[in-house]
């Protein structure tokens, strides 16, 4: 279940942001505090009212405003430009595969709209493709989180929210609800199973004559 | 402005501790002065933290291993629920506050806060509200949906026990004490000030409370609503987050939201402002960009109002709106930033003594800045949406909330102790507990990080051994032990040095701010007489004022006829404009506090006829306490030789309690508001919003209530206008007369209520309106009781040419009522006429 062990292209664009913001932030955070145990031991003699100006307008500029305006305005640019990725805006060609999730207290209902097929804490996709997830919630909020495969979604009454989901190759992946949601919370598990192309289809066909 | 006389400053000294002092023995529970206060809530804070602290143990106990089943899900979410709730209520905010409370007066040069009774009445609503809310964990019915409280999770039908209850009214009962605190401070920093004391002379910390208790004005207003509303859904059935109906889960999240996230910027001002207090001393030289620090409190108290949906990346908004709200969430880093590199400028220019305090800062500045920067890491949305609700939150926000408040407040503890005890504090004892609390809490809260990116939710009472979070958990909760041994050393340190600590000389740290100035311990009245100020370090370019001041040099150094008085200034210059005439002594407090606590625990039990008798008896002590204030015997009655140069404040026009009025108005518009916010997002966004066909509202008999409203105010304008042009003939008359009309516009409005066929049992829309019309219902009574009042004391005498303080002070209040009604007719009433309409 580890973010950092990502399956699918959005959970790579969060697991690459992450590494970058971390080597960033902590080489800043260790710079400073370096600067600031030097500070400490540092003994300045007699500084002027001038040069304590001087020095004054270097820090605060620099540190306060410089630094600050140029490391958000970096980590905005290139997070942005990979969180559009994520969005379940409208595919070049063709229509992403729709599967309707409802949340109920405590267990996952898993609804195939196109063949009627209904499972239960379990999901199969096709691995490769865009899937979109319509979701909503039959009593409190939840929330729809595969984390090698993509970031998560809250599941409201009343309202479907949309996420896109895609591995890049078959395997299982681990589900959790992830927004509080009473006594049986910790136990609100799924797994996505998600097949080559062909072995999907073949599924799905099976599912549907079961029924 | 000095007074000369000739009285030796011990007789000076005991004739001040005789009229500041408290009563002796138990009846010490009529004190009303900031020093006793102050260190009331410190001490009851510190209580509540240890019991926080104890529930945060016994969650990490449970989490230390993979499927352990020491405590199962119920008890585990009560924990956790109650853990959040405690520090963030109980513990982080009524602390600071204290410590506020004890600090302002003495370094803005004066002798107690303006409002003392309500200082008091502060303490004991937190007492009793935070006695309340830990009451429900005895009983074992503790709130256990977590401390912010989703809907519709906490609603009657997914939350049917007392616990949500517990919460709604408890914690509403304990925010009289924060709304109480900010109107004070605000108050007190801007018109009590020291004679010359301008706003940019004025010690760094007081410009971080004021903005602190602004930012509570407006900050925990949305809560409060959001309380009553969910609180009126569980117990009557309103509907304004249920879905079928036309209410929406979303908005309780909005409204918490609101108020939650200026919430933890007003835990970390007052911290800063430690921090920006102890590092110019430390380092013997002043701050560096003082100008610039209080434009970095400025902009942050404003921005941290536009950032609260950050809390929400995940519930499906526009991308615009995640853009704007990821953008804004990283723009707080800027002022952020800018008080850093202010104080690592001012150690780097001075030659820094490394003591004590000094560690903790120290390891508030490691601390806060990674907590900080893993902040900006989720304001970034596509990040934010694998790690929101999983430990990596947690991480983040204990690194913030300990590291950005917890250490600068034993810092400061550290520092003032002296001053609260008159003895040093260890060296040796006290780097220990650091240390262990700086190890431990790494050990707990770094880790966790990690566990968080791997995949382990928020709030789940165990989890798989196969996942691999064990050897996490476990290290984690290795380290809540060590935190926990850390603290108990500070506490053992603390207590240990009121009894072996070396006596410690007059201001021990050589620092500049005039709190040093005083007595240590403190005195009950702080300055025997009152200096001028001419600079921001007063200590350092006036070594020899805390003899001067002892020795009645300066102002007001004299009892006047047992009266406790201070200066009023000018609330930009600090020129002393008047004197100001503060209660002594008084149950008053305690005594409508415990009738609060009789409304609450009532309510809870769904006691409804005993609830409503407590509230008139609120409404009465209420009323009682404004009684006794200017010319009435018990404050300050009129005689021929008050002084003149300056005036004592309830013979003016402009007296503190003026603005306590319009900065408590203030704090009431920002509920309007947000009830308005509420109308409107539902209107807009619920997903099963309906209007009935027929609008439910007679409008012409609010038209004619409004018109009684217009009139009722006129002639209340009328009557002040002529008392200031010196003419107080008409004034009785005037006040009968707008209380009249006040009645009529009430009498008009319960009419519209009871004929109105409203159902906010089944619409929101109908809830929402109802909500309003008794807001509506309570300002227009309120406003006229107030009135007959008003006309009442002139009539006895207590209301004059020459006492024309009060009608000035209930003046905005109408016109407050006044602004609400039109306002309301406007959204609730023309608006969605026109709308259907078209």
């Amino acid at each position: 279940m580890s973010t950092l062990q990502p399956a699918g292209p959005s959970a790579q664009a969060s697991a690459w942001l992450w590494w970058g913001m971390f080597a960033f932030f902590g080489f800043v955070l260790m710079a400073l505090v370096l600067l600031w145990l030097h500070a400490l031991r540092r003994d300045p003699g007699q500084v002027s009212d001038r040069e304590a100006q001087r020095q004054q307008n270097r820090w605060v500029v620099g540190g306060g405003l410089i630094l600050p305006i140029l490391s958000i305005s970096v980590v905005l640019v290139v997070g942005i430009a990979l969180g559009q990725r994520m969005l379940a805006l409208p595919l070049a060609e063709g229509e992403p595969l729709r599967i309707e999730v409802t949340a109920h207290q405590w267990w996952w209902e898993v609804r195939y709209p196109d063949t009627g097929v209904v499972l239960k804490d379990k999901l199969h996709i096709p691995a490769g493709q865009p899937v979109d997830l319509h979701l909503i919630s039959k009593d409190v909020v939840h929330s729809f989180w595969v984390p090698r495969l993509a970031g998560k979604m809250d599941m409201f009454p009343g309202r479907t929210n949309v996420l896109r989901l895609e591995a890049d190759v078959p395997g299982t992946y681990h589900g959790m609800c992830s927004e509080f949601c009473g006594v049986g919370h910790a136990r609100m598990h799924f797994t996505v199973e998600a097949h080559t192309p062909a072995e999907f289809e073949a599924w799905l066909q099976q599912e549907q004559a079961n029924d | 402005m000095t007074n000369r006389t000739n009285q030796p400053a011990e007789e000076l000294h005991q004739e001040l501790e005789r009229v500041w002092g408290n009563q002796p023995g138990w009846r010490a529970g009529s004190a009303v002065n900031h020093t006793t206060v102050g260190l009331r809530f410190l001490v009851t804070g510190l209580g509540f933290f240890l019991v926080g602290g104890l529930l945060a143990m016994l969650v990490r106990t449970q989490l230390a291993l993979p499927e352990q089943d020491i405590i199962g899900p119920e008890l585990y979410n009560q924990l956790f629920t109650m853990h959040g709730t405690v520090m963030m209520f109980l513990f982080a905010i009524p602390v600071l506050e204290g410590a506020a409370m004890y600090l302002i007066p003495k370094m803005i040069g004066t002798r107690d806060l303006v409002f003392p009774r309500l200082s008091a009445l502060g303490y004991y609503c937190y007492l009793f509200g935070g006695l309340i809310i830990l009451s429900s964990l005895v009983l074992q019915i503790a709130p256990d949906a977590g401390w912010f409280m989703y809907t519709p999770l906490s609603n009657a039908e997914f939350s049917p026990g007392e616990g949500p209850d517990f919460w709604l009214l408890g914690i509403t009962f304990v925010e009289i004490s924060a709304i109480s605190a900010g109107v004070e401070l605000v108050v007190s920093i801007l018109r009590t000030r020291a004679n010359g004391m301008a706003l940019n002379k004025m010690p760094i910390f007081c410009w971080y409370i004021l903005a602190m208790a602004l930012m509570i004005i407006f900050g925990f207003p949305p809560l409060i609503l959001g309380s009553i509303l969910l609180e009126l859904e569980r117990a009557a059935g309103w509907v304004f987050f249920d879905v079928a109906g036309g209410g929406d889960p979303l908005l309780w999240q909005h409204l918490f939201w609101l108020f939650g996230h200026p919430e933890v910027y007003i835990i970390f001002l007052p911290a800063a402002g430690i921090v920006s207090t102890l590092i110019p001393v430390f380092a013997q030289r002043p701050l560096v960009g003082y100008r610039w620090i209080v434009l970095a409190i400025i902009v942050m108290g404003f921005i941290s109002f536009g950032l609260w949906v950050h809390h929400m990346f995940t519930v499906g908004i526009p991308q615009l709106a995640l853009a704007f709200f990821s953008i804004a969430s990283m723009l707080v880093a800027i002022p952020t930033a800018i008080q850093i590199f202010a104080w690592l400028a001012t150690l780097w220019i001075g030659k820094v003594a490394f003591r004590l305090p000094m560690l903790w800062v120290c390891g508030f500045l490691m601390v806060f800045v990674a907590g900080g920067l893993t902040g900006v890491m989720l304001a970034l949305v596509p990040f934010n949406w694998q790690v929101h609700d999983t430990h990596f939150v947690v991480a983040h926000m204990h690194y913030v909330l300990v590291g950005g408040m917890l250490f600068p407040l034993v810092a400061g503890f550290y520092y003032w102790l002296p001053h609260v005890s008159g003895r040093m504090p260890s060296d040796t004892l006290g780097r220990w507990g650091f240390w262990l609390f700086f190890g431990g809490f790494n050990m707990t809260f770094l880790l966790m990080h990690l566990t968080g990116l791997l995949g382990m939710p928020r709030r789940v009472y165990t989890y798989d051994a196969e996942m691999g979070w064990g050897w996490l958990n476990l290290l984690s909760s290795v380290g809540g032990f060590v935190m926990a041994i850390g603290v108990a050393v500070i506490i053992l340190d603390i207590t240990l040095h009121f009894r072996f600590g070396r006596k410690a000389e007059c201001n021990p740290w050589n620092a500049d701010t005039l709190e040093w100035a005083t007595p240590m311990p403190a005195s009950a009245y702080n300055f025997a007489s009152l200096p001028d100020i001419d600079t921001r370090h007063p200590m350092w370019e006036h070594p020899d004022l805390p003899h001067t001041i002892e020795q009645g040099h300066h102002g007001l150094g004299e009892v006047m006829y047992e009266r406790r008085d201070i200066f009023g200034s000018d609330a930009i210059t600090g020129r002393v404009r008047e004197v100001i005439h503060l209660p002594t002594n008084s149950w008053l407090p305690l005594q409508t506090a415990a009738v609060i606590a009789v409304v609450c625990v009532s309510l809870l039990v769904k006691a409804y006829t005993v609830a409503l008798i407590a509230l008139c008896g609120v409404l009465f002590f209420a009323l009682r306490w404004s009684w006794h204030n200017g010319a009435h015997p018990v404050a300050s009655p009129w005689r021929e030789d008050d002084p003149v140069d300056p005036p004592l404040h309830s013979r003016t026009f402009d007296g503190p309690g003026l603005w306590g009025m319009v900065v408590s108005l203030m704090a009431n518009g920002t509920l309007y508001v947000s009830l308005l916010f509420g109308w409107f997002y539902l209107w807009t966004a619920a997903p099963q919003w309906s209007m009935p066909a027929q609008a439910p509202i007679s409008l012409w008999s609010l038209l004619a209530s409004g018109t009684a409203l217009v009139l009722a105010v006129v002639v209340y304008r009328r009557g002040v206008a002529q008392l200031r042009n010196g003419s107080d003939a008409p004034l009785q008359g005037a006040l009968w007369l707008a209380t009249g009309l006040g009645a009529l516009h009430v009498g008009l409005l319960v009419w519209v209520l009871i004929s109105a066929p409203l159902a906010p049992g089944d619409l929101a829309h109908d809830a929402v309106l109802t909500v309003m019309l008794y807001y509506l219902l309570l300002h227009g009574s309120l406003a006229s009781i107030l009135t007959a009042l008003q006309a009442l004391r002139v009539r006895i005498g207590y209301v004059s040419l020459r006492l024309p303080y009060e009608p000035v002070v209930v003046q905005p209040f109408w016109i407050y009522t006044l602004g609400v009604f039109w306002m309301s007719f406007a959204a609730f009433v023309v608006l969605p006429m026109v709308w259907g309409a078209g």
